[in-house]
Order: structure tokens, then C-alpha cells, then sequence
């Protein structure tokens, strides 16, 4: 009983003390946040390793920026969870290897449409430009926003290199060479067969080089968009990749 | 101007340093939108520009018009409460509240009818629906709590705010954030992490309206006559501070340019998922719990009229709130790449949660002990107790969810907005509303001008989240069941669009019961409209019904 008593008016130290009242709310709180989070850096196992894996080309990014701009996480994850009715919907499970680049992640929480992860060459770039202008008109009872003004406004890419930079130094390894040649990798990659396309496959690995938006007199946000949803899931070769080295 | 001592009049380092600042900002906004990158930022400075200017004018022109002497602290032996602030804040509580709630009705539509994007880039789902969430939680909510919490540090410390012009500056200086937040994701400014939208110039913003925030918690805590630091303020301390820390954390970013509103994330991949979660998570835990459990205890037991139920039992459900709450995280993480002794602690703590959750609940309700008669007579306190069994069973509901199993059929579907929903308008609403009805009239000491609209609105929102909630339910449920569902032959049932065609009638139904909600606010709307600018004297409004 007076041990008790005694501990209920221990407390009154914190509740005269509004410092230490402070003080004790910051340690309570700061526990499993940094439990949680902090190992996540240095756990060898919480990255896989998979061959593939690559920082975005200067177009993929600008259209990745339209998705991010555009809120298309809102409605469409990318990330398939290891369930089975998904993977066989979808694809492979996601890889943490796969997202280690994406600066935000944009895993999603709601499905109002169908994940994303790996939409990469499952339907023509007709196809998207079609969808993305009139969903209805290629999806009956699609519910998605059309997206028209993606293919008239002008892709403002000129200050594209300074993103990358922005990019590097929170950890994407963008070389200096990827960032002097940012500006004509976008338009070697929105040209159909541009003689630089080598050159670009050789700085980026599986890089799509075509004309995406359907105009090849403009660089629109389409370009851009589509070239980023035609790449989304194919960089890892699941046909090489050994889970079972994975496990963790 | 006719001051009776010769002595001149000066400006307070307050008031020159806070000019001095806001003109550098005007100034740099200026440079910033000359040279802005693209044109939706260039506005966003202009509109920085035209705010910094105006609070120069407003410091100028209050400093003409006062006293010699700053406001006493106590006038004939009684606090001198600085309420203004706190009359600001809770209109525009309820101006957010419409637009909020009219945003997420619109975007309700949206998805029952996507003609209504009409093709236009400012209102298609993707754009709105960040401003629906952030005019509820933070535009609402956030007045909602920064009225109430320097409503209730005053009278439970019998102190006057501190700081002169610092009050003043959170609320406009909050209320700013939200309009360049809103404008910007109508704009396609976002870093499309989930409640965290706002591009790195409105976190920074944010961040210095916030530790101002802060400090004048801290300093009317310290003014205090009173011996003890009341309960209620221990939750507002924790909400204000905790949500600093997250702030800072999630939205760690590296612009592109000062004269770029892109930004990018520090962490990636796995690392900013389990950071956005530990945020987000957290978002609902401080910002929508533990804030509002301030309003709880002090609002409930002086409307009851009742000492609060257990003294004890607030200790131990605050310390195990604040400290298990920010385990949970991870349960939004379920079957991802986020690796599973992660996932499984998240889902551990979420379980251990409802304890101290329930705590909050028993507390708050039981608190009515012997003054049960009242909920017959004032629909005030009954809007506030049914806020407390709907945070019992919101609280309830979200362990279950963070079952791995459960969670595998319940994310991505509407089971999860259903729930978030039973939390946000039963629970957060329902306290928020009981707050404002509370205070209107205590700060302009009047009575209320109808407690039968307050009936009227009490009924229609209960019906409307009622609603709300089952029909997002059974669609939740039912699209979970459907994405898993097999042929005999073992290939997958439906095809992913006509799980979506199967949401149609739902959507209409969630709709309906949205737009019920709205109407209760509207109704709300303008009894506070009619409470602070009444049209004559007429006859005297209802009064409270004495409880025998």
C-alpha cells in the first residue's frame, strides 16, 4: 500500500516539472521508432542482392515525376505482396532491391486500380497512350481519371540534371557522366531508333529508347509517363534470380 | 495619439524581430519568384511575398493602435486569458470542416462517377484527394487543436498565453501552411507520400510555425499558478511534440533548387516506407489521438459537470499510449518487402495497443458516473460520449486489422478508409464538433442559438457514418475476397476490373453517407454562424436543461 502510494506520488515530480515532463515524453516516444527503423540500415538482409537494378534514366524520371506529381500512388500500389492469388495476378513478389533507388517509394496503400510494380511491357505504348487519354475507351468500367493534358503540355526536362544531382546526394549512384549527358539521353531515348541508343543502353542497362508519346515532333509529360510505366518490373531478371540466397 | 505619459512609445523586440523577418521573406520570396523554375512555384512565392507583407502591415498597424503597455498578465487578482487566437482558430475549425468534407464528397463521387474528373488536370482524383485528407486532418483538426489546446493551457494553468504576437503567428501562420499545401497538390506540387504531401518549402514552414507552437505550450505551462501540470495538457504536450519530431523525420528532404519546388526524399525503398509508416501511423496516433484526448479530458468532465473517473488510470493509459503507439507502424507493411521481424513487431505492439486505448475510452466514458441523466438532455455531452465509444470501437477494429491474416484481405481495399473513417468522423469529428459547441459559447460568452440543431446535427452525422462505414465494409471485404478468389480449375475468379465494377453500388452508398455528414456540419456551420453574430436580441436561445 505506502509502496505503491509512493510510486503515484513519484509521478507528481513529472506533473510540477514541465521539463521534465518533456524530457520523459521524448525518450518514451523515441524507443521504437528507433528500434524499428535504425537496424533497417545495417541489416545486411534487408536489401536483397539482385542483378539489375539501376538508377532511372533522365526521361524515367521526369515521368517519374509526373507520377508522383499526379498522385497516381493514391489508386495503384507497386509493391505485390508474397500472397498467392497476387503473385499470379501480378508477378514475382517485390523485391526491397527493386524500390532501392525510389526516392520517394511509392509501395501505395489503396488498389482502386491494379498494382503497378511490374506493368513494364504488358501493353503496347498504344495501348497506354489510349488509356491514358480515355480510360473507358480501351477499359469499360475503368473508374480511372482521363489524362489528357499529359499530351499537350511540353515536358519541361531542362533542369533535369540538377534532379539527378539532387538524387546522387541522397545516395543514387548517378555518375558524372549520366549527369552531362542527362539533356541528350532524353532525346536519344524519345527518338526511335536514335544512333545514340548504344550509348544510352550502355549507361542504362534495358533502357527503352523509342518515340512513347506518339508525336515525334515533341517531348510531352506523356513521353516521359510512359516511358517510366514501360520500365516499371524489368530490370530484374526473375528467370536468374535465386530466392533461396535470399532468404531472410 | 493621446497617451497620458510623455514617455514614446516602442516597439517590442518581438514585434520589430518578427517584422524585421517577415520583410527578408517578402523580400527573398520576391528573387525566388523572379527566377522560379516553373510557374506553379513562382505563384507559391508570390503568395509567400503577399503574406509576409501583409503580417509586416499587421504588426505596424497593432503597434499604432495598442496601449503603451504589453496586456497584463492578471487583471483585479484573475488571469487576463488572451483568447483572441483561440476565437480565430475555431472558425476557421469550421470553415475547414465544410471544405474538407465537401472534397472528400467530391472525390466520393469521383470514384461512383469518374466522368465528374472532367478531364481537368486541378480536380482529378489523384490531385484532389491529398487536399481532401490534409483539409480534414490538418486544416480541421488542426485549428480544432490549436484552439482547444490554448483554451485549455490557459484555464488549467490559470495563466495567460505565453508569448504576445507568437500566438497570432501559429494560427495565421498554420492556417498559410494549409493554403499553400492545398493549392500546391491542386497545382501537381507533392512528394506523394501519404499525409506528408506538402513540398519541402511548406515542411519548412511548417516546422518553424510548429517549434513556435511548442514554445508557447511550454512557456503557459511554466507561467502556471497552479501546482500540478492538469492531464489534459500532459496529451497536448505529447501530440505537439511528438508531432515535431515526426515532421522533421519523414519529410527529411534535399531540394533540387531554391527556385525548385521538387525535392527529393532522403531515405528510399524499404527505409522510407518504414519511415513514412513510422510517420504515418503516428499522424493518426498523436495528431488524431492523443490531441484529442486533450479535448477529452477536459471537455468531458467540465461539461458533465464530474471529476474525471480515475486519476491512475490516466497515468498509466498515457505513458502506455505514447509510448506503444509508436510501435505500429509497420502493421501498413504487412506481406511487403519490409522485412518480417519488422512486420512482426508492428502487428505485436498494434495488439498491446488497444489496452491503453480502451483505457482512454473507460476514462473517458466512466467519467459521466452519476451524471448519466445528462446525455437525455444536452446532445453536446452525447456527441462526445458516442466520439468516446467510437474511439473504443475504431481502437478495437485496428488491432484486428494489424493481424497479418486479417491484413492480408484488408489492405488495399476499402476496409481500410472504412475504418480510418469510423475513426475520423465518429471519433475525431464527433469530439471535434462537442469541442466547438462547448467553446463558441464560452468565448463569446453567449448562449448557443440552438440545441435542437445541435440534435438535428448529432442525429443526421450518426446516420451518416453509420452509412458510411458498412458500406465501405462489405466492399472492402468483398473486393479482398474476390482478388483471392478461385475457379475450380484453380485459375484466379475475376479479372482485376471486375472487382472495380463490383464497388459501384457501395461507392454510391459511401457517397450518401458522406454527403449526411457534410449536412450535419453545415447545420453546425450555422449555429456558430447564428451564435456569434446573432441577429437581434430576440428571444433568448435554449439554455441547458440544470441536471438533477
Amino acid at each position: 500500500m505506502s509502496l505503491s502510494t509512493s510510486l503515484w506520488q513519484k509521478h507528481w515530480i513529472l506533473e510540477r516539472n514541465s521539463i521534465l515532463l518533456l524530457i520523459g515524453i521524448l525518450v518514451v516516444i523515441a524507443i521504437g521508432g528507433l528500434v524499428e527503423v535504425v537496424p533497417l540500415f545495417y541489416l545486411r538482409g534487408t536489401i536483397e542482392t539482385a542483378e539489375g537494378m539501376r538508377p532511372y534514366t533522365p526521361l524515367e524520371l521526369a515521368g517519374r515525376n509526373i507520377y508522383v506529381s499526379e498522385g497516381c500512388y493514391l489508386c495503384h500500389s507497386q509493391m505485390i505482396r508474397a500472397l498467392r492469388d497476387e503473385v499470379e495476378r501480378y508477378g514475382h513478389y517485390s523485391l526491397a532491391a527493386e524500390s532501392m533507388y525510389d526516392h520517394p517509394f511509392q509501395w501505395g496503400s489503396k488498389r482502386n486500380g491494379p498494382d503497378l510494380a511490374r506493368v513494364g511491357g504488358k501493353y503496347s505504348d498504344d495501348w497506354h497512350r489510349d488509356h491514358l487519354n480515355d480510360p473507358r475507351s480501351v477499359v469499360a468500367g475503368s473508374i480511372m481519371p482521363a489524362y489528357p493534358w499529359l499530351f499537350t503540355t511540353e515536358l519541361d526536362f531542362s533542369h533535369i540534371a540538377e534532379d539527378m544531382k539532387a538524387q546522387a546526394s541522397v545516395g543514387v549512384p548517378y555518375t558524372d557522366e549520366m549527369i552531362a549527358n542527362a539533356l541528350a539521353d532524353v532525346h536519344t531515348q524519345t527518338t526511335t531508333d536514335a544512333p545514340d541508343s548504344a550509348e544510352l543502353a550502355r549507361r542504362y542497362p534495358k533502357a527503352q529508347a523509342r518515340n512513347f508519346g506518339g508525336n515525334p515532333n515533341r517531348i510531352t509529360q506523356a513521353d516521359a509517363l510512359i516511358a517510366y510505366l514501360q520500365m516499371l518490373g524489368t530490370l530484374v531478371d526473375f528467370k536468374l534470380y535465386d530466392d533461396k540466397a535470399n532468404i531472410r | 495619439m493621446t497617451q497620458s505619459h510623455a514617455q514614446p512609445k516602442y516597439m517590442t523586440l518581438g514585434e520589430g524581430g518578427l517584422a524585421a523577418a517577415l520583410a527578408a521573406l517578402a523580400f527573398l520570396s520576391i528573387v525566388i519568384a523572379a527566377k522560379a523554375y516553373t510557374p506553379e512555384y513562382a505563384f507559391h512565392a508570390y503568395l509567400f511575398a503577399a503574406a509576409s507583407a501583409a503580417g509586416v502591415f499587421a504588426i505596424f498597424n497593432r503597434f499604432f493602435e495598442r496601449s503603451d503597455d504589453a496586456p497584463p498578465l492578471e487583471i483585479d487578482g484573475k488571469p487576463n486569458y488572451n483568447m483572441g487566437p483561440v476565437k480565430l482558430a475555431t472558425l476557421l475549425a469550421v470553415f475547414w470542416s465544410i471544405a474538407g468534407m465537401a472534397a472528400g464528397l467530391w472525390i466520393a463521387l469521383e470514384l461512383a462517377y469518374p466522368a465528374l474528373n472532367f478531364d481537368l488536370s486541378f480536380i482529378s482524383f489523384g490531385r484532389l484527394r491529398p487536399l481532401h485528407t490534409s483539409a480534414v486532418i490538418f486544416a480541421f483538426g488542426g485549428n480544432v487543436l490549436i484552439a482547444t489546446s490554448f483554451y485549455v493551457v490557459q484555464r488549467t494553468c490559470r495563466a495567460r498565453l505565453a508569448g504576445d504576437l507568437a500566438p497570432w503567428f501559429v494560427v495565421l501562420g498554420y492556417n498559410f501552411f494549409i493554403v499553400i499545401a492545398g493549392t500546391g497538390y491542386l497545382l501537381g506540387i507533392t512528394q506523394s507520400k501519404e499525409y506528408a504531401e506538402p513540398e519541402w518549402y511548406a515542411d519548412l514552414w511548417l516546422t518553424i510555425v510548429w517549434v513556435t507552437y511548442l514554445l508557447i505550450y511550454l512557456g503557459t505551462i511554466m507561467r502556471r499558478t497552479e501546482p500540478h501540470i492538469y492531464v489534459a495538457n500532459w496529451f497536448y504536450l505529447a501530440f505537439i511534440l511528438t508531432i515535431a519530431v515526426l515532421h522533421v523525420g519523414n519529410n527529411a528532404a534535399v531540394p533540387v533548387s531554391l527556385f525548385s519546388p521538387k525535392s527529393y526524399i532522403v531515405w528510399a525503398g524499404v527505409q522510407d516506407a518504414m519511415v513514412q509508416w513510422w510517420y504515418g501511423h503516428n499522424a493518426v496516433g498523436f495528431f488524431l489521438t492523443a490531441g484529442f484526448l486533450g479535448i477529452v479530458y477536459y471537455f468531458i468532465p467540465k461539461r458533465a459537470e464530474r471529476p474525471v473517473y480515475s486519476y491512475r488510470l490516466s497515468i498509466v493509459h498515457f505513458w502506455a499510449l505514447i509510448f506503444l503507439y509508436i510501435w505500429a507502424g509497420p502493421h501498413h507493411l504487412h506481406y511487403t518487402a519490409l522485412p518480417d521481424w519488422t512486420q512482426t513487431l508492428g502487428m505485436t505492439f498494434s495488439i498491446m495497443l488497444w489496452m491503453p486505448s480502451w483505457g482512454g475510452m473507460i476514462n473517458g466514458i466512466m467519467t459521466l458516473s452519476g451524471a448519466w441523466d445528462k446525455l437525455r438532455t444536452d446532445p453536446v455531452l452525447r456527441m462526445m460520449v458516442l466520439s468516446v465509444a467510437f474511439y473504443g470501437m475504431a481502437t478495437f477494429e485496428g488491432p484486428v486489422m494489424s493481424v497479418r491474416e486479417v491484413n492480408s484481405l484488408s489492405h488495399y481495399t476499402d476496409w481500410t478508409i472504412g475504418h480510418v473513417h469510423s475513426g475520423a468522423l465518429g471519433w475525431v469529428g464527433f469530439i471535434s464538433f462537442g469541442a466547438i459547441y462547448c467553446l463558441v459559447p464560452w468565448l463569446w460568452n453567449r448562449p448557443l442559438y440552438s440545441l435542437k440543431l445541435v440534435s438535428w446535427h448529432f442525429w443526421i452525422a450518426t446516420i451518416g457514418i453509420v452509412v458510411y462505414i458498412t458500406s465501405m465494409w462489405v466492399s472492402g471485404i468483398l473486393q479482398g475476397l474476390m482478388w483471392r478468389s478461385y475457379t475450380n480449375l484453380g485459375f484466379l475468379e475475376y479479372s482485376f476490373i471486375e472487382t472495380v465494377e463490383a464497388m459501384h453500388p457501395f461507392y454510391v452508398i459511401r457517397a450518401l453517407g458522406g454527403s449526411l455528414f457534410l449536412v450535419g456540419a453545415l447545420i453546425m456551420a450555422f449555429n456558430v454562424w447564428r451564435t456569434v453574430y446573432p441577429r437581434e436580441q430576440l428571444a433568448p436561445a435554449a439554455s441547458l436543461a440544470p441536471a438533477e
